[in-house]
């Protein structure tokens, strides 16, 4: 059935999104203040929360210094993916390829057989709808060493289904041989960027870029390609979770504290492979719950890659659980508005693990 | 260790080569029974001109960093590349027999990681052209002289990133880049007029940012040619050969034959193909 138009702000109908989230505006009742979407990229950052600018791009430079393979190839996205950062420090190893997203990942396959190192940039939504086959057929299949890093992964833009990748890595995991990677903060990215260039082999990588959040170099943690680390330990319930829905689980997890809630969470930014040892370790701990946390659709992520892991080796937890976006084009709007709406707020992720406990 | 550069005054001729070309590959379509058989026919005085006259290779070391890249981007062709490989010593004569049989080096469509002297796993059909840019772009940052050619079918100009790549290499101005554009007018569904029609082929190019030339690809000497124009233009521009060619071409009771683009050729009629091709060669 084609999609209704939308009706003028106050009339709007809940959606069933709306309706299964909690923060959603009813028909009828005064206008709450509306947040504006801002600009194409908004800082995930809260208020007054440590940022880095530019983990992604100021990484790869560090990286390209001594790597004179390493060169960097966009689809007139360079600014908005911070590649531009190493095309200043490197203008004649960047590669401005224009809008043309299928040729982006041939040429960078092309540059690989030639023995480079391609990190190639473009949006998530562009490189999993558009690319797919070039990236299979032109990189992947003949194992090119070319490292794939798309922003506005998931739900981090507020310009609607065009832009938000949600279901960016239920497409990339059916794709054989390819690492995929999705770091949490800006920490997790500068680490996460040294790793993939270290490693042989085709990966795709979500970025977050900006002015990225800085939390956990208060944990005693580091990047690890391939291995999911456990960055708090709970008694009650183990989120897994990727991206910076360990950063939302982390908040989520002090919330609960007051509920006398206790919750341990395992980061697991490597989605593929995933690192089934350590879930499966933790998952056999003590009858907890387990919460899976991404940003992406509930389809095809990490929840269940999580759940196969955990059905194949025969390990019930007390509970499953799935803190992701619905199975739905998501609304255009401000990202605080919508993470709520969609349940990946802090907030909201602690309001649904307190009601499933 | 030669670097094979110019046809040697004692080495078969170039018309010989064709021949030979094509007789691998009906041998090898015998195998099958049917196949890309035409396209294979149609397509072998063009890698002739190739193989034996604008290729730097050293057949004994396929992966030698001095190469000319050779890339099949039409991976259903491979029939016709692995006749040449055969030809040019490249992929030993004794595997023709196990063409596109179990775990046969030579599968129906060309994987990079099977068969010596394959540079891409092509098939997809428009992956080629886009790939060779960013080889030439990697050449170029190499210091490399080297050429990229890239084998392409008239039905792969359907595909858009055909195209995006071709303003690419106009925009790069990958003088390096050399196209093969194979138009024998045949698709899948039928003549490539009544699928999508491309004409006007020459000015597409041109207006890319390309030097184009438009050849008979079934006339050898119009191919040397033209390949020596392509290689000698000191514009820095890329390179596109358009190749007219017949279907079948050598097999004159094939090439009229309408269900050509995956042809069903009946076991009494390979020798009847043999026959034929033997009747035109020329000595």
């Amino acid at each position: 059935m084609r999609r209704a138009k939308r009706m003028p702000p106050g009339a709007q109908a809940p959606t069933a999104a709306e309706q299964a989230a909690e923060g959603g505006q009813l028909p009828g009742q005064p206008l709450k203040k509306r947040l504006t979407t801002s600009a194409m990229i908004a800082s995930l950052a809260s208020e007054g929360q440590r940022t880095k600018p530019a983990p992604f791009g100021h990484a790869l430079v560090e990286v390209a210094k001594n790597r004179p393979e390493v060169v960097g190839m966009t689809a007139d996205l360079g600014k908005y993916t911070d590649l531009h950062i190493f095309g200043r420090e490197f203008p004649d190893r960047y590669y401005q390829m224009g809008m043309a997203e299928q040729n982006l990942m041939l040429a960078a396959g092309g540059m690989a057989h030639e023995g480079f190192v391609p990190f190639v940039t473009t949006y998530a939504v562009f490189a999993s709808r558009r690319a797919y086959d070039f990236i299979s057929q032109g990189i992947v299949e003949e194992g090119l060493n070319v490292k794939i890093c798309c922003a506005l992964p998931g739900l981090t833009t507020g310009y609607g289904p065009s832009h938000q990748a949600t279901e960016d890595v239920a497409i990339f995991r059916g794709m054989p041989d390819l690492t995929i990677v999705d770091p949490c903060d800006a920490l997790d990215t500068e680490q996460a960027t040294r790793a993939i260039a270290a490693h042989d082999g085709p990966v795709y990588m979500r970025l977050l870029r900006g002015n990225v959040p800085l939390v956990l170099d208060e944990y005693d943690y580091s990047f690890e390609l391939g291995k999911a680390k456990l960055v708090r330990d709970g008694a009650d319930a183990l989120v897994v979770s990727s991206g910076f829905m360990t950063m939302r689980a982390l908040e989520a997890a002090k919330l609960l504290e007051a509920d006398r809630v206790s919750v341990a969470v395992l980061h697991s930014p490597t989605i593929k492979p995933l690192d089934e040892e350590a879930i499966l370790r933790e998952a056999r701990r003590g009858g907890r719950m387990v919460v899976v946390a991404e940003n992406h659709s509930v389809i095809g992520g990490l929840g269940e890659a999580v759940a196969g892991t955990l059905l194949r080796a025969g390990v019930a937890p007390a509970a499953f659980r799935q803190v992701a976006l619905p199975d739905a084009f998501l609304d255009a709007g401000a990202l605080p508005t919508l993470h709520d709406r969609y349940g990946i707020s802090a907030e909201a992720m602690a309001r649904s693990m307190k009601s499933w406990m | 260790m030669g670097e094979r550069t110019t046809t040697l005054a004692n080495a078969p001729s170039l018309e010989e080569r064709a021949y030979r070309i094509r007789r691998n590959a009906l041998r090898m379509g015998e195998v099958q029974g049917q196949g890309y058989i035409a396209q294979a026919l149609g397509v072998a005085d063009v890698l002739a001109a190739a193989y034996f006259h604008a290729l730097r290779y050293r057949p004994e070391d396929p992966e030698w960093e001095g190469r000319d890249r050779f890339l099949l981007s039409i991976g259903h062709y491979a029939i016709a590349l692995y006749a040449v490989l055969i030809e040019a010593g490249i992929v030993p004569a004794d595997e023709l027999e196990t063409y596109g049989t179990d775990d046969s080096r030579l599968p129906m469509s060309g994987m990079a990681a099977y068969t010596p002297g394959m540079e891409i796993s092509g098939g997809s059909l428009g992956i080629g052209l886009g790939i060779a840019v960013g080889m030439c772009l990697g050449l170029k940052r190499k210091g490399s002289d080297r050429f990229v050619y890239n084998l392409m079918s008239d039905g792969e100009l359907d595909e858009g990133p055909t195209w995006e790549a071709a303003m690419s290499a106009g925009h790069w101005k990958l003088g390096n880049l050399i196209c093969l554009v194979d138009v024998n007018r045949m698709q899948a569904d039928g003549p490539s007029t009544g699928v999508l029609n491309s004409e006007p082929l020459p000015e597409k190019w041109e207006a890319f940012g390309w030097h184009a030339q438009r050849v008979d690809g079934n006339d050898v000497g119009a191919l040397v040619r033209a390949f020596d124009a392509a290689r000698a233009l000191e514009e820095p521009k890329p390179r596109v050969i358009i190749c007219d060619t017949k279907m079948a071409k050598g097999v004159p009771f094939l090439e009229t034959r309408e269900k050509s683009h995956f042809m069903r050729v009946e076991q009494h009629e390979w020798a009847q193909a043999l026959e034929a091709l033997e009747a035109g060669r020329k000595a």
